[in-house]
């Protein structure tokens, strides 16, 4: 009778994790969605890089675009799109603060300053932006 | 002199991606989105905005806009938090760093191809 000899092998403990391990509580779920929107902000530079090689190529190119644009699907895709990218900028300007101590006098600048700071050039910006495009 | 570490450039790119993000892509994908394409306002002309386009600093910006998330904001965060992120954390990091600057090499041309073609380019 052979004696089979087996190697000596510890067995990991890894216990398995659910894929939804993120639903169950509020705050893993707002940090996944945040994760997962980054998606959505490849899909919208994306879109765009469509408008401008649309634009860059002629006038009937461009129609094609504002065609694909107002596709129902394509139009639910960026309505979705646009909800993910407000959450992330909101996300984004929130969390400035702790990212950025800013002093001045010797004193730190309050964080809702910092805050209020980036939501000011965001709709400055916003504003230009539409002021520019839509002339 | 001390040697010095790419991981600090990394999170510069990372935070300047996601900054462009935050600020600039909302109110692009509001106008050409939802406001044309739904009608409620009237989409510019293509000759507007091919003379807004062919203007140099929308250019450096619109590049800026394309490479940041594209190269480094999208990557690091569509690989991080995936449910392997186990205790394996070295291995796996290293993985994800590969993964990363792989998406992100690839991201950058395409987001400058657009940019240096056609009639962007011409001179008026």
């Amino acid at each position: 009778m052979s004696v089979r000899y087996t190697e000596f092998h510890p067995r990991w403990h890894r216990p398995r994790m659910s894929v939804f391990w993120w639903v169950g509580r509020r705050s893993y779920l707002v940090f996944v969605l945040r994760e997962l929107s980054s998606v959505f902000v490849a899909w919208s530079v994306v879109f765009l890089l469509l408008l401008v090689h649309a634009v860059s190529e002629g006038g009937k190119q461009y129609q094609q675009f504002r065609n694909l644009s107002s596709n129902p699907w394509m139009l639910a895709l960026n309505v979705v799109t646009l909800a993910f990218l407000l959450f992330h900028a909101i996300t984004w300007f929130n969390l400035a603060p702790s990212a950025m101590v800013v002093r001045m006098r010797g004193k730190r600048v309050p964080r809702s300053w910092i805050a209020g700071a980036h939501y000011a050039g965001w709709a400055l910006l916003s504003a230009l932006v539409a002021w520019l495009i839509v002339g | 002199m001390a040697k010095r570490r790419a991981e600090p450039l990394v999170w510069l790119l990372f935070t300047s991606g996601g900054l462009a993000a935050a600020l600039l892509l909302p109110v692009l994908l509001v106008l050409f989105g939802l406001v044309f394409p739904a009608g409620w306002a009237s989409a510019p002309a293509e000759a507007h905005l091919l003379s807004v386009a062919r203007y140099p600093l929308t250019r450096i910006v619109l590049l800026g806009l394309f490479a940041l998330p594209l190269g480094a904001q999208v990557p690091l965060h569509a690989l991080r938090g995936t449910p392997a992120q186990a205790p394996q954390q070295a291995d796996h990091r290293r993985l994800l760093r590969r993964r990363a600057s792989g998406i992100g090499l690839r991201g950058l041309p395409l987001a400058g191809r657009p940019m240096s073609q056609g009639r962007l380019l011409a001179i008026s």
